[in-house]
């Protein structure tokens, strides 16, 4: 499976070819298969993919404005005018809550792809160099690794707030930061596995080949040894989503993420905390969509790896 | 062993001023000036202002500022709260003590769940109990500690008013009482933050058993007669117990984060919730000086885990 040789470069008949697609979508129906068989995460992708559509989707279906204040719906349960209820200002849950769900799942989603991004350039770097480069490339993910993340965060977001709103207005400018910053403090994970990728992938054979028939290292990496390392890089990426929608919950739920206007989940649950004795349909609901979501996420990656190790027989 | 400590010591320096260099760095690209404020109001004359910046060496090198600041830190030497007109440092030692006694017992009650349960999971894989302890693994990392706390504080406070949720360092009571007061006050933070370690932990655990259980020495311990329980307890976890004391080094700065946000709810007054205050209060001095004591406890925590090695593994400590 993951370690296994790709199609050759050097040999291409038709028929070899033929085979080696033939081959690639065996692999794909392989996969498919042995994902199948966590019947756990089949379930979690399912719930998750209607979470997205509902993220989606709702809000052309459900279309009350996010800040349509009512002061006689005031904190209310759930009803059919207010299938989430109302917060203090009467504003209607659902449709912040499927507003704010864009936010959370699209910064889950471009942290995950910083973190990625960064991680495989250093993990990349690290492997495929020996001596010094690795060395040190090393000592900087190690020190990341011992960084007090929440605090720096924290930290970071305090002083550089107020600049990046003057440079990219108050929602894209809050949204850029908040991704570079989760991203930038969780790429030592993937860095550590791509370059434990390399360092088995560099000796085998095929490398070698390339190698022998004049590949730069360049090439070697980018066509040879990176498509052959994804696989734990994509349980780990998906794994990352989970971890930077809870960091930015976290951060707005502290009250220093997003701004109030924004609604995501963290922020609806931060307002929501000091009305728990008489409003906890307010608290309870963007809890339960961000745990149903990280859920989801975490089983969905559990699959991911079982399917993709290739010493498991399934 | 000494030796072996004295050179941990060594190796922590230069994770200290690598961290130490990294927060000086986000505060020095930070825009603004600590002075600005000086520098703008026409009541201040600039030749004071000047002066003040010779002073307190402004405008020095980035790179001589950094050390000056550093040297300063390590010293305890950390400044003046705009906000609360103290001392940093007797503002954070008040408060540390607190901090560190919560973390402490949730890290002990993360323990007392993953161990048993880890252990029991990976004698029995794939069992009904190896599948209950999963989901709960699964479920216990998945639920943030800032959503497990509201829950708790819905069910115990609010509908049962079993415990109180906000909690206070000044109670006056004395003797039995002021114990019982003090537990009841640290049971939710306690089982929020332990609850969200010991769901991680148990998958380490889990893992790190059934990698030990299959080798051969463990079929040796059996193959003497020892009871199951004496090769489990004496001969599997010992060994099994040093790969999870690295996973949960390298989760320490995690679990800050997470006593940030358990302070945070249950206003527990411990160095977390002085950090979010301090943040927005604008409280310069002491948002640094909390961070980097952060910084220094988890450098503290890997030493800790390293000492636990040579314990652990005799091999590792004379080497």
């Amino acid at each position: 499976m993951v370690g296994s040789i790709r199609e050759s470069h050097t040999a291409s008949p038709p028929a070899g070819a033929a085979a080696a697609r033939r081959r690639t979508v065996s692999r794909r129906r392989e996969l498919w298969r042995r994902f199948r068989r966590h019947r756990l995460a089949v379930a979690s992708a399912a719930i998750l993919a209607a979470i997205i559509l509902l993220v989606v989707v709702g809000p052309l279906a459900w279309r009350v404005p996010i800040n349509d204040i009512d002061f006689t719906a005031r904190l209310q349960g759930p009803s059919w005018q207010h299938p989430f209820g109302t917060d203090d200002l009467g504003q209607d849950l659902l449709a912040r809550m499927l507003y704010g769900g864009h936010i959370s799942l699209a910064v889950g989603l471009a942290a995950m792809m910083v973190a990625v991004a960064v991680g495989t350039v250093m993990g990349a770097v690290a492997g495929i160099s020996r001596g010094g480069v690795d060395a040190g490339a090393m000592w900087v993910t190690d020190l990341f690794l011992s960084l007090p993340q929440l605090p720096l965060l924290l930290l970071i977001i305090y002083l550089f707030r107020d600049f990046l709103k003057s440079l990219a207005g108050p929602e894209f400018g809050v949204f850029i930061m908040i991704v570079i910053v989760i991203g930038g403090f969780r790429w030592m994970p993937v860095a550590r596995l791509v370059r434990a990728q390399f360092f088995s992938l560099r000796e085998k054979e095929f490398i070698e080949a390339a190698r022998a028939l004049g590949a730069t290292t360049m090439r070697q990496v980018i066509h040879h040894i990176l498509p052959n390392a994804l696989g734990p890089v994509i349980v780990a990426g998906t794994i990352e989503v989970a971890a930077a929608i809870i960091a930015e919950s976290t951060l707005s739920f502290l009250g220093l993420g997003f701004p109030p206007d924004i609604p995501t989940w963290g922020r609806i649950l931060y307002d929501a905390k000091d009305y728990l004795d008489i409003a906890p349909h307010w608290a309870l609901f963007p809890g339960a969509a961000i745990f149903l979501t990280v859920l989801t996420i975490n089983f969905i990656g559990d699959g991911l790896r079982d399917a993709l190790d290739p010493r498991k027989v399934m | 062993m000494g030796r072996y400590l004295a050179r941990r010591l060594l190796l922590a320096i230069p994770s200290l001023l690598g961290i130490s260099a990294i927060l000086y760095t986000v505060l020095a690209l930070a825009p603004g000036d600590p002075f600005g404020e000086l520098a703008t109001n026409p009541n201040v004359p600039p030749e004071v202002t000047a002066a003040l910046r010779q002073k307190f060496g402004l405008d020095d090198p980035v790179v001589l500022r950094y050390f000056h600041w550093f040297i300063a830190m390590v010293h305890g030497d950390w400044g003046f709260s705009f906000a609360s007109r103290i001392d940093v440092d007797t503002l954070i030692l008040g408060r540390l003590p607190t901090t560190l006694f919560v973390l402490g017992s949730s890290q002990v009650l993360a323990l007392l769940i993953a161990l048993p349960i880890g252990v029991v999971a990976a004698t029995r894989p794939y069992s009904i109990f190896d599948q209950l302890a999963n989901a709960f693994a699964f479920v216990g990392f998945s639920l943030p500690t800032f959503f497990t706390g509201i829950l708790l504080i819905l069910v115990f406070s609010i509908k049962l008013d079993w415990l109180p949720f906000v909690y206070r360092a000044d109670i006056a009571a004395t003797g039995w009482q002021w114990y019982w007061e003090n537990f009841k006050q640290a049971v939710m933070p306690v089982t929020v933050l332990g609850l969200f370690q010991g769901a991680s932990w148990t998958r380490y655990v889990r893992s790190a058993v059934l990698d030990v259980i299959r080798l051969d020495y463990v079929t040796t311990a059996r193959a003497k007669g020892l009871t199951e329980r004496a090769v489990v307890a004496k001969h599997v976890v010992r060994n099994a117990l040093i790969p999870v004391v690295t996973l949960v080094a390298l989760q320490m700065p995690t679990v800050f984060g997470g006593a940030i946000v358990t302070e945070q709810i249950f206003r527990i007054p411990g160095i977390g919730s002085l950090l979010i205050s301090a943040i927005l209060a604008n409280d310069t001095p002491v948002i640094m000086a909390v961070t980097f004591v952060f910084a220094g406890l988890v450098i503290l925590f890997n030493l800790i885990a390293d000492i636990l090695y040579g314990w652990l593994d005799p091999r590792i400590a004379y080497r």
